[in-house]
């Protein structure tokens, strides 16, 4: 069969809009990546080399005790956020379900920190969080003399502040997401539950909560890509102090590929903050398009 | 098996009266219907049985007790949606004891009870499935099992079949029927199709406008229509409807319409008949009939091959009148044929009123 | 079994105000109270005195309200090197927002269009990738891109950042019209195709001008997330557009002598004011934004 020259001209002017998709994806994504990779195993510092050194980088990283205070405070910081927003924005979907009054204000106070940028966030928690000026000092005047809030100059509470200052911004997102989903619901299974007899509560979490899997899924998704990438808030709240008590993976690399000129080093760290990611998302993204291939076959 | 009595329901949503001063009063172990178009009001007077739905003034009684204020589970009533309602996540055995373990009832009489209802309904085999895995008729019967599981009194039905295609909806409707006359419970059965409401009605409830129409059995409501509402409701083809007058004589009475006149002595007038008044005469297809000695005229217009009948639209001034002619045709679009009206099969409503005369 | 009602009267009507609908205001009204706190505390700040500050309480009302700080925010703080106050930054930010905004819906719609109704071979896996790429960490890409850019004489220039930001929308862009794309029927489009329509004309007078709903959705969520921005300003920018976050973190955290709290938060404010705006007057398109972007694959 011979293709005719105006289908021809079809799709080579479809694959030519696609051009700038082609190659932000294959330069910009894929080709960074790779260079990123090559980079770890060399020993660049402030400009890249071509000396291959192996896995050397790599076991400097985990030497050193910065990276593993880095990951430390990540683990800590990232569990304790995620369950903190999830818990906190699914009571507030629920809640706000019930077809209370004012829902529509209700909604705009709990999503408008999520508008406000991260360097925000850190700034006002910095200073509300101010052991001479903010909330310690405040409640000490009104005659509490021994009230002690300053986690902030403490380095063993300081990742606390950063996760209420995070939860905060990100709780009024997950609200939102959770909400969409509970709205989604048909609304006979509400009745049928009725009729049935079942406690809301009990209805909630044995029907509700599974049905809301894929939901809950997603956000979970987005809530774990946002704590490895953590940074502005960390680097406007605390700048990674008191000394290096907050310190995180992202910060500990931005600082060795620019300011100590260690490309090498910051790039084996960049790769395994990458390996973390996609250990998670790869899975989820399968388990995604098969559960979607199934749902579009049956139909 | 018990009743239910309403006595001068009001439902109200905002402004909007919904439901206003109904009574009704439905009889144990019968199948009862209520029939309407859509708004019409008999969704909500379902929901309002069932305590869904707060009334605004009246009185509910199920099996003798007040139950106007009562929460939806202690009404003694199970209810099937039109959208099934089944638990996604949980297996057919667990969507039909859920509501039970909640309530403590033993193990050993939540398996009896499931495995009775699993019985009836053919369920047996998919009771590990979920949802997901069922056809549609086989989530109904799942549905349907979930509210005999409770052995209530009462079973509401809020068109349960609605969602299924016509096939499978011919089929649920018999084991509907055959439920029913098993089981001997009292079913309330809201729809809009009047071929369900026919074949399934011990007594079917015309709605319309938030009020009852008419209330009667399936035959009754079919033969002797209350009013033009109903009349034009029920049937496929629709009821042939003719504006006249009813003119007494001195020993008879004659509808009289352009182009048409009518002994009607032989219909049962409710009331005198008093001097000449604006009626409507309404006649369905099948009682009138095309024939050689046909006491009128007209021209075949269309023509409708049904399978074993065939539905032939004749023009007859200037308006459209169906007839329902089983076997062979022997005549053509555009033939001039002759037809009459069986007087014994007529109704006849006031034209101002629209009610039956 | 049924509830044994054994009653002569009615039973009266569930009152409105159970224990249980107390709960649920007690809790929503906390949680309201806890999500204001800040921006209570963030205005009242702004236009309180220094001495107010340093004597008094975080939580007090003024007692004498000045928009002193504000002005100094604006014009006079010390951002870095120079102290000609944030509106700079407030400039440049604009300068890159609306490059950044057009540009990637732009080619957000036509890679969506493309991929939902022409879909040439292998494109799906490019689609596949991109997802993928949402989710790599910036770090990754940080030095390769600065090599790029700097290849390009743009790096540490407007369309330097400009540029960037096109690169880190892609895939979120794409998504959104893609799904948007896939919503409209295939009808349509094949309707089109036999009135003669070929690629670009279709595209400009029939998809282009029904995607309204979805380029409002993405203007929005474009605008907040690259005015929002920190680190690729931070990186990309160069010294004379820094983004106005960029500078906003160089007045508060980068000052020598007394630290200027009603300054900082009147800085703050500034710096939040465009997408605080744009959140309150959106109002269900941002949610839309949120759910829709959220929705991967």
């Amino acid at each position: 069969m011979t293709i005719k020259p105006k289908q021809l001209l079809r799709q080579f002017v479809s694959w030519a809009a696609l051009l700038p998709l082609a190659s932000t994806v294959l330069v910009a994504y894929l080709g960074t990546v790779l260079w990123s990779l090559k980079i770890s195993f060399t020993n660049s510092r402030t400009f890249p080399s071509d000396q291959y050194v192996g896995w050397a980088q790599y076991q400097r990283l985990f030497d050193n005790d910065r990276w593993l205070l880095s990951l430390q405070n990540l683990a800590l910081y990232g569990v304790l956020f995620i369950a903190a927003c999830m818990v906190l924005g699914f009571l507030l979907a629920v809640f706000i379900d019930q077809k209370v009054m004012a829902e529509g204000a209700l909604r705009t106070v709990f999503l408008y920190p999520y508008a406000m940028s991260f360097v925000a966030t850190g700034l006002v928690w910095q200073w509300m969080l101010n052991p001479g000026n903010g909330i310690q000092q405040a409640v000490r005047q009104m005659g509490y003399a021994d009230f002690s809030f300053d986690w902030i100059i403490d380095q063993d509470m300081v990742i606390y502040t950063i996760v209420i200052a995070t939860v905060w911004q990100a709780s009024g997102l997950v609200m939102a997401l959770m909400l969409a989903g509970l709205r989604g619901i048909d609304e006979e299974i509400w009745k049928a539950a009725r009729i049935d007899g079942i406690p809301t509560w009990r209805v909630y979490v044995s029907i509700i909560l599974p049905m809301l899997g894929p939901t809950v899924a997603t956000v979970f998704v987005l809530l774990f890509t946002a704590v490895v990438k953590v940074f502005d808030s960390v680097v406007s709240m605390t700048q990674g102090g008191p000394g290096t008590a907050s310190e995180v993976p992202a910060k500990f690399i931005m600082e060795h590929l620019f300011g100590r000129a260690n490309i090498a080093l910051a790039s084996a760290g960049s790769i395994v903050l990458l390996l973390t990611v996609l250990l998670l998302v790869l899975p989820f993204m399968l388990v995604r398009s098969r559960s979607a291939r199934v749902q579009a076959g049956k139909s | 098996m018990s009743s239910v009595s309403i006595q001068k329901l009001c439902v109200r949503f905002g402004a909007n009266e919904v439901i206003k001063d109904l009574d009704l009063d439905v009889q144990q172990s019968e199948f009862l219907v209520l029939l309407g178009p859509s708004g019409c009001g008999k969704s909500t007077l379902l929901h309002s049985i069932a305590g869904l739905i707060d009334v605004n003034d009246g009185r509910i009684d199920i099996g003798g007790q007040d139950m106007t204020w009562a929460d939806p589970t202690d009404r003694n009533i199970g209810m099937v949606f039109q959208s099934y309602a089944l638990y996604p996540t949980m297996t057919v055995e667990r969507n039909m004891s859920f509501g039970l373990r909640i309530k403590g009832t033993p193990k050993a009489e939540i398996e009896r009870r499931v495995q009775r209802a699993a019985h009836m309904l053919h369920l047996e085999p998919l009771l590990q499935r979920k949802p997901a895995q069922l056809s549609g008729g086989q989530r109904q019967r799942v549905a349907i099992g979930r509210a005999l599981v409770r052995e209530a009194g009462v079973f509401l039905f809020d068109e349960p079949l609605s969602n299924l295609d016509a096939k499978l909806r011919a089929e649920l409707r018999r084991e509907l029927k055959l439920l029913h006359k098993n089981l001997h419970s009292t079913m309330i059965y809201v729809t809009h199709d009047q071929v369900e409401a026919m074949t399934l009605a011990t007594r079917i409830v015309v709605m319309y406008a938030g009020r009852i129409q008419q209330i009667g059995v399936p035959s009754e409501v079919y033969e002797r229509p209350e009013n033009l509402f109903v009349a034009g409701f029920l049937g496929s083809p629709a009821m042939n409807f003719l504006h006249g007058h009813l003119k007494p004589d001195a020993d008879s009475v004659r509808f009289e319409s352009h182009g048409l006149s009518l002994d009607v002595r032989a219909y049962a007038l409710r009331a005198q008949a008093g001097a000449d008044r604006e009626v409507v005469l309404g006649i369905r297809p099948e009682n009138l009939q095309i024939h050689a000695d046909g006491q009128f005229e007209a021209t075949v217009s269309l023509i409708e091959p049904m399978g074993n009948h065939h539905v032939v639209w004749l023009e007859f001034d200037g308006k459209l009148l169906s007839s329902v002619v089983s076997g062979a045709l022997s005549f053509c679009v555009d033939d001039t044929v002759r037809f009459s009206l069986d007087a014994d099969r007529i109704s006849l409503f006031d034209r101002a009123t629209e009610q039956r005369l | 079994m049924s509830g044994t009602l054994a009653v002569t009267q009615p039973l009266r009507r569930r009152s409105r105000l159970r224990p249980a609908r107390i709960g649920v205001y007690a809790f929503l009204l906390t949680a309201a109270a806890f999500f204001l706190l800040p921006l209570y505390i963030m205005l009242v700040t702004s236009v309180k005195s220094m001495d107010e500050i340093r004597l008094g309480n975080i939580f007090a009302f003024p007692i004498q309200i000045t928009l002193e700080p504000w002005v100094t925010a604006w014009t006079a703080a010390c951002t870095g090197v120079a102290c000609e106050g944030i509106r700079g930054g407030f400039w440049n930010s604009v300068l890159i927002v609306i490059p950044s905004t057009i540009l990637p819906i732009l080619l957000g719609a036509l890679n969506g269009y493309a991929l939902s109704f022409w879909k040439p071979r292998g494109a799906n896996v490019l689609f596949a990738i991109l997802m993928m790429g949402a989710f790599i960490p910036v770090q990754v890409m940080m030095y390769p891109l600065v090599r790029i850019l700097a290849t390009l004489g743009l790096f540490s220039s407007l369309s330097g950042i400009v540029l960037v930001h096109i690169i880190f929308s892609m895939p979120v862009m794409t998504l959104l019209f893609r799904n948007y794309y896939l919503s409209i029927p295939q009808e349509l489009f094949k309707a089109a195709r036999i009135d003669g329509g070929g690629f670009v004309r279709i595209f400009l007078q029939l998809m282009l001008p029904m995607s309204t709903p979805i380029i409002i959705v993405a203007a929005i969520m474009q605008v907040t997330g690259v005015w929002n921005d920190y680190i690729l300003g931070l990186v990309f920018a160069g010294r004379e557009n820094l983004p106005m976050t960029v500078q906003l973190n160089n007045v508060i955290n980068t000052t020598t002598g007394t630290r200027l709290y009603n300054v900082n938060m009147a800085a703050t404010i500034l710096t939040s004011l465009v997408p605080l705006a744009i959140y309150f007057l959106s109002g269900r398109w941002f949610v839309r934004g949120i759910a829709a972007g959220a929705v991967k694959g």
